[in-house]
């Protein structure tokens, strides 16, 4: 059964210095003003664990509460920022989150909201990273697969030095209005396929999802 | 009758001494100005209930006696050795300074140069150990002043034998002026007998009393001890030198032996008594009508003990640097004279130097300025707090007032509260630190800082350094009672600051919790967790293991401790939460332990993704 409670979102924000952040402040700063905060339960990883010392127990209740987690934070070495990390190591238990018994997070959503230095042009064949931004997002994907959630198509800003007040402004705002339209956009949406398709058996979902890739 | 004769001469002593010191006390005057009344009075010259004899004052010097053994005993040699340079410095320039003062006054008035030194040197001594227990009354013990009597203290212990010494071959050598080879044999024999007494000393005390002390009789011990006192103090009188000499040496001899502190205890309780029946019968010899037959002699030798003591040590005060605060306290304590006078002028008297019309003159001048003690203190320490009143007022003219605005302020510039200032700093914010000890304030000036004078417990000096304006009042003193004190003032006057705390113990986290601080910490708690991580690590723990633990640990004590907040009225409920929660932390910590642990074992043991489920 989905989760009823009001506050059926999570947002994982992870800057390790949000007073000389730009485009994650922005979106933090948006959130809080829209109506949509009344649902959203926000935990700023840096804000809560200064000495990174990771309170387990009150990570996997806000987990189990929420029927969307989202990332929010910038891309740093192609991956996520240390504290961010460190909660993916140490918060989905094995048993708990995955593995034998492991259901905590089953047909849960996941999504990545984040910010790149490199422009969009930079992540492309021929580009300055040479591959696509997907594949840099693959351990993100494939994680949200484990654990059984489903992988929403993730909103970037690429280029976020460089861009302007109105394109972050922007951005912040189509977050914030998909956060309240949740989960009427994401139904409509297909992730496109990356990897083989080893989905998690599909009874264990929610018949209110759509598959992903149209798997039956 | 005379059956119980005995009886009445311990009666009437204690008698005296138990209505007289307490009485002395109360009135603040110190014991030995209550001995000294008491004898007076029990003595032939008010009450007439002892009879003036000559065995009474033989017995009172066994206190003396027993006073300069134990003197000698608590000397360590290692340690004068290490305060060598204060204590025959500056004491050495108290006694010798005070003393020459006074000779140039004797002299000046025609008195014989032996008695005039004998006289002042018995009167540049001071009360060292009312001045000491003064001192640690005013909390000053620790200070430069604190340091520098003890240092003046112990040379003058250490004094006391060439004095006592000298007093004996002076009046020796001032009664034969013509045989002047008399004079030197009898320095001879009492040079031998020193020698005799530290040489036998070195070589058989220390054995002797073992022996003694195996016999496991502990009786024998104290007698042995008493024995030992009694025997040099009769060898030294045979020689015609005083017998608190070979007290004095005989425990210098024993101060670093292994039976120094059972001597201690074994024959504090003597001294004690002894010492005030030697004060008692100092008073009783104290010829009162020769006194009130020369009051202007009397008074004039008190203002000129005092005033010439008071010059010299004043002087030194200045010289050595010494807080104004403390200076007072410094220059009266010393001034005023001490038992080692009465002891010398005793000597003098049965050497025949000074005749006891002028001992009794002395004594009564000494006791005069123990009287006046409590009174010039005072006066004192008015004078001081004027001078430094204007001196601070001036300052506060030069130096720019406490910058107002400064959004944080510190009260406390100790190592806790300069931590805090200093990271600020780092971080580009000025604090504005205030402390109210005026000797350490001038101490980090020294070294740069800027730190206000001023005491954060009254309303107004925090009304001035601008806690209306600021934001965060840093507590950082020591002072438990102060601290809650500047907590309620905070709140109660200034509840837009935000108060963060530092906290010596649970009590005063509780304390400070109640009176509405929320930004707490237990100074040693990190320190403590600090020093487990490293001796965890030392039992061979992965150091970011042992960090982990330390971490759990420090979140389970901090909930514990808060969870316990409410249960303070109640020392039951407390008692009950503090066991079961104690109970708790440990079964909490060891079932993470085990969970980490399962987590492990199963991640090693593999798991793949179930490839064979449902939906292939």
């Amino acid at each position: 059964m989905p989760d009823s409670s009001p506050r059926d979102i999570l947002v994982l924000a992870a800057h390790p210095d949000l007073a000389r952040s730009h485009a994650t402040r922005t979106v933090l700063d948006a959130l809080r003003a829209s109506p949509a905060a009344g649902r959203v339960e926000l935990r700023d990883l840096y804000r809560l664990y200064p000495d990174f010392h990771i309170h387990i127990d009150a990570e996997q209740h806000a987990l189990e509460a929420a029927r969307l987690v989202i990332m929010l934070h910038p891309i740093y070495w192609y991956s996520m920022p240390a504290l961010q990390k460190l909660w993916l190591d140490e918060v989905p238990r094995l048993g708990w989150a995955y593995g034998p018994g492991g259901t905590a997070l089953h047909g849960k959503d996941f999504w990545l909201v984040a910010s790149t230095g490199g422009g969009a042009e930079a992540y492309a064949p021929g580009g300055h990273n040479h591959h696509a931004i997907e594949e840099f997002l693959l351990p993100y994907l494939q994680s949200a697969r484990t654990c059984g959630m489903n992988y929403l198509p993730p909103q970037i800003l690429h280029g976020a030095h460089r861009a302007t007040d109105a394109e972050i402004t922007a951005h912040a705002e189509l977050f914030v209005k998909r956060l309240e339209h949740y989960p009427a956009w994401c139904e409509n949406l297909a992730a496109p396929p990356v990897g083989d398709e080893d989905d998690v058996a599909l009874d264990e979902r929610p018949a209110l999802f759509s598959t992903i890739g149209g798997a039956e | 009758m005379t059956h119980g004769a005995w009886l009445q001469l311990p009666l009437v002593f204690l008698a005296a001494a138990v209505l007289a010191v307490p009485l002395a006390r109360y009135l603040r005057l110190g014991s030995i100005l209550g001995y000294l009344v008491a004898g007076l009075l029990i003595g032939p010259q008010v009450l007439g209930l002892i009879p003036s004899s000559t065995a009474i004052p033989e017995v009172a010097e066994l206190g003396v006696v027993l006073m300069l053994f134990l003197v000698g005993l608590e000397l360590e040699p290692k340690r004068l050795w290490a305060m060598r340079r204060p204590i025959f410095g500056w004491g050495s320039v108290q006694l010798l300074g005070c003393a020459a003062a006074l000779a140039a006054v004797g002299l000046a008035l025609g008195y014989p140069w032996r008695l005039t030194v004998v006289v002042s040197l018995g009167l540049a001594m001071s009360s060292t150990a009312v001045a000491l227990a003064v001192l640690a009354e005013r909390n000053l013990g620790r200070t430069t002043a604190g340091e520098s009597i003890l240092s003046v203290a112990l040379l003058q212990d250490i004094a006391a034998i060439p004095v006592l010494a000298l007093v004996p071959v002076l009046a020796l050598s001032g009664a034969h002026d013509d045989g002047g080879g008399a004079g030197w044999l009898a320095a001879g024999k009492a040079v031998g007998a020193i020698v005799v007494i530290i040489f036998g000393g070195r070589l058989l005390l220390r054995p002797a009393l073992r022996w003694i002390a195996h016999s496991k009789t502990p009786e024998i011990f104290t007698a042995a001890a008493l024995l030992l006192v009694l025997g040099t103090a009769a060898l030294m009188q045979v020689v015609g030198l005083s017998m608190a000499l070979g007290a004095f040496l005989a425990g210098v001899l024993l101060a670093e032996s292994e039976y120094r502190r059972e001597l201690e205890t074994d024959l504090e309780p003597f001294k004690g008594l002894l010492l005030g029946l030697f004060f008692i019968a100092v008073g009783m010899g104290l010829d009162l009508k020769a006194v009130a037959a020369q009051p202007g002699f009397v008074a004039g030798l008190v203002l000129a003990l005092l005033g010439c003591k008071i010059l010299v040590l004043a002087t030194m005060a200045k010289a050595m640097k010494i807080p104004l605060v403390e200076r007072p306290a410094f220059v009266i304590l010393l001034a005023q004279g001490g038992e080692f006078g009465f002891v010398v002028f005793q000597l003098a008297q049965s050497n025949g130097m000074i005749d006891a019309v002028q001992n009794s003159a002395l004594v009564a001048a000494v006791a005069l300025s123990l009287a006046l003690t409590p009174l010039l203190l005072t006066g004192g320490d008015r004078l001081m707090s004027q001078k430094l009143a204007r001196r601070v007022a001036s300052k506060r003219k030069e130096a720019p007032p406490p910058p107002p605005g400064a959004p944080i302020i510190i009260a406390g510039s100790g190592r806790y509260g300069q931590v805090v200032a200093r990271m600020l700093r780092a971080n580009g914010i000025e604090a504005t630190v205030l402390d109210h000890d005026s000797e350490a304030i001038e101490s980090l000036r020294r070294f740069g800082w800027t730190v206000y004078y001023g005491d954060a417990t009254r309303l107004d000096m925090l009304k001035t350094a601008g806690a209306a304006s600021a934001r965060i009042l840093v507590i950082a003193i020591d002072d438990i009672g102060m601290s809650i004190e500047i907590a309620e003032l905070a709140r109660e006057h200034f509840p837009q600051l935000t108060v963060v705390a530092r906290a010596r113990n649970v009590q005063h986290y509780y304390q400070l919790h109640e009176a509405g601080v929320r930004h707490i910490e237990r100074e040693t708690f990190d320190s403590a967790l600090m020093s487990a991580r490293s001796v965890l690590e030392l039992t061979g723990m992965e150091p970011h293991a042992a960090r982990r633990q330390a971490m759990r640990f420090r979140r389970h004590n901090i909930e514990v401790l808060d969870r316990m907040v409410p249960l303070q009225g109640d020392e039951n409920a407390l008692i009950a939460a503090a066991k079961l929660g104690r109970q708790q932390f440990e079964q909490l910590l060891a079932a993470e332990r085990e969970a980490e642990e399962a987590h492990r074992r199963a991640q090693r043991t593999g798991w793949d993704r179930p490839d064979a489920g449902p939906a292939a």
